[in-house]
């Protein structure tokens, strides 16, 4: 269990993350989300104690990064796949590494079998691909055996096959009940593998949900009906609260924003109105991710429009 | 390569661990860090290559000079002129070593993962800065040893050679008769002599290892400091070799000495002479050893503090 609470990074005038909070839920794949610039590389450095917190307290199962007894058979962290003496070989990097934490020798040789570079093993990393400097890098976050994994986008410059080797991985570690704490800057990757959202925009919180919430409640959900009696229908969900218009990609379908499913079908029987499709059509994913983060851009190709700065699921 | 199926996460479980991870571990990986990348044999084995070939060189070719100009013979400190190469040319090789243990984690990223696995900073740099000190002093010990003796067995014969095993006399003064007969050398009476004590020679020899051994630590002090490869070299030799040139050559001769005794490569001249008078300007041996060691003292103090307080 990861805690952020008030966090604030500056690095000389610039804010990297003003004020983040959120708190990372065990046995879940937790997708954490932001355009480029958000400050998401930021956290999970101050996490690890890697860069200093300004403000706030950082706690990973009660503790700071700082005093966990063996850090590694904690959190397993990748940050940066680069992140390695390239003039040393992968078996004793790992080596270097489980010896921190009193690891046995023999865990080296299991933890490449694992992420298949044991025939490299003995070949200095400076040559090796992007995708196997990858599973070096995983293959140390999982020395220690860990509960708590972070990636840090992970699948960034990898070819199809590294990235779908990237997505099963996650999968596997999560269905073994440890928690993944992943970063991304393309929703599409989190689709397949997140449980739980984190979404930040120039270092503040966005959203904090699951993934279905993160999905229904951007504004992007809307609920699809038909009814002989459409008039009276949308008089009845606007009378609600909601907005409701003559679908423009399917005739006779009234598209319903801003109120669920079950609403729409309540009001419908209140009303005594036939319906003969009731239905949610869900947003892409990448739609609701680009909307809520349109004001937090840092850098827009376009002047941006008017700032809409959408919070959800964050209790407000 | 193509294991795109889904992997298989389980592991061995791992035994239980008590306690918290600590200096013990840390230890063994910088170890394993220092050992298994080229850069450390490589500079070691040039320190070894230069030492003892320069010194093999060096007193090869003086014990052929004596043959010309035995006059020389006359305070001949052969202990020094073994060591030289080791204490003034080693110095700057370990330097490079010094500085790229600490500067290589930084230009390659690695200390992101170092810091991550043990994120007790202060236990990381006390085990990178130990291990590195004791793998130091044991090569320029064993290399100070061998550039000695190399240095002897080329002077041997030549009756100057210094011993580790007995005290020898060597004459002080020589006194020019003129040219022998022919074109031989020139003859020469010898007054006086001197005595060098087989404790001296340990002395040098070991006080040479302790000198180049400092200044590593200087240069990984700078290194930490400074972060950078190229830099940290560059400021470790100013502050061993151009600053020292610059003070001697410039300063007035009334007063240079009073600023000379606190340039920190002023032991390895103290150290390893074993004939004749001291040098009136500098300290003794141990004083003047002090000098260079407080500076990596103060070089690695700053260097801890902040190797803990920056973001790394």
């Amino acid at each position: 269990m990861i805690e952020v609470r008030g966090l604030t990074k500056r690095y000389g005038a610039k804010t990297a993350v003003d004020g983040l909070t959120f708190g990372i839920e065990p046995g879940k794949v937790t997708g954490f989300l932001g355009p480029n610039g958000a400050g998401k590389t930021t956290t999970m450095r101050c996490i690890l104690g890697l860069d200093y917190a300004d403000e706030g307290t950082i706690t990973v199962d009660g503790q700071t990064y700082h005093d966990l007894a063996y850090p590694m058979r904690e959190v397993g962290a990748l940050l940066d796949a680069k992140s390695v003496h390239g003039g040393r070989s992968a078996y004793n990097h790992l080596l270097c590494l489980a010896q921190t934490n009193g690891l046995p020798r023999s865990r080296v040789g299991e933890v490449l079998e694992l992420v298949g570079l044991t025939d490299v093993a003995r070949k200095r990393s400076k040559g090796f691909s992007l995708g196997m400097s990858q599973r070096l890098g995983i293959a140390g976050t999982m020395l220690g055996d860990p509960q708590v994994l972070m990636f840090d986008e992970p699948v960034n410059g990898l070819d199809p096959e590294g990235i779908l080797w990237i997505r099963n991985l996650m999968k596997a570690l999560a269905a073994e009940g440890r928690t993944v704490f992943v970063s991304s800057h393309l929703m599409s990757e989190m689709q397949y593998t997140a449980d739980h959202l984190i979404v930040i925009g120039r270092g503040k919180l966005i959203a904090d949900c699951s993934m279905s919430e993160f999905i229904s409640r951007s504004s992007g959900a809307s609920v699809r009906v038909r009814t002989p009696s459409s008039a009276d229908l949308i008089e009845a969900v606007t009378a609600k609260g909601a907005t409701a218009v003559m679908s423009t990609d399917e005739e006779g379908a009234i598209e319903v924003r801003g109120m669920t499913t079950e609403a729409v079908g309540d009001i419908a029987y209140e009303k005594g109105l036939r319906l003969h499709e009731l239905a949610t059509i869900r947003a892409s994913l990448e739609e609701a991710f680009m909307e809520l983060t349109a004001s937090s851009v840092e850098y827009h190709a376009a002047v941006p429009t008017a700032a809409a700065t959408t919070t959800i699921g964050s209790g407000v | 390569m193509a294991t795109t199926t889904t992997p298989s996460t389980r592991l061995s479980s791992l035994p239980p661990a008590a306690g918290r991870a600590g200096l013990r571990g840390v230890l063994a990986s910088e170890l394993t860090k220092l050992r298994s990348v080229r850069s450390t044999y490589w500079t070691l084995a040039m320190l070894f290559l230069f030492s003892v070939g320069i010194s093999a060189a060096a007193t090869a070719g003086t014990a052929a000079s004596f043959n010309n100009n035995p006059g020389n013979k006359a305070g001949f400190d052969a202990t020094q002129v073994s060591l030289f190469a080791f204490f003034e040319l080693g110095q700057l090789i370990i330097a490079i070593l010094g500085a790229m243990v600490i500067t290589s984690e930084y230009s390659t990223g690695m200390i992101r993962t170092s810091l991550t696995a043990m994120p007790r900073r202060g236990v990381v740099y006390a085990a990178k800065a130990t291990v590195f000190t004791v793998v130091t002093l044991i090569f320029s010990l064993i290399t100070s040893f061998i550039a000695f003796f190399v240095g002897q067995v080329m002077l041997s014969g030549t009756g100057v050679a210094a011993s580790l095993f007995h005290t020898i006399t060597i004459p002080a003064n020589a006194i020019f008769n003129g040219q022998g007969p022919g074109s031989g050398p020139p003859t020469v009476t010898f007054q006086g002599t001197d005595v060098i004590h087989a404790s001296t020679v340990l002395g040098a020899i070991i006080g040479s290892a302790l000198f180049v051994t400092v200044v590593a630590l200087i240069a990984f002090g700078v290194g930490s400091i400074i972060r950078h490869t190229a830099g940290a070299i560059f400021t470790v030799i100013g502050m061993m070799f151009v600053v020292p040139v610059i003070v001697q050559a410039a300063l007035p001769n009334d007063w240079k000495w009073d600023i000379v005794r606190f340039m920190p490569d002023s032991a390895g001249r103290v150290m390893s002479v074993t004939v004749g008078a001291a040098n009136p300007h500098l300290w003794s041996y141990w004083p003047q050893f002090l000098v260079t060691a407080i500076y990596a003292a103060v070089l690695l103090g700053v260097g801890a503090y902040l190797f803990r307080k920056r973001d790394a």
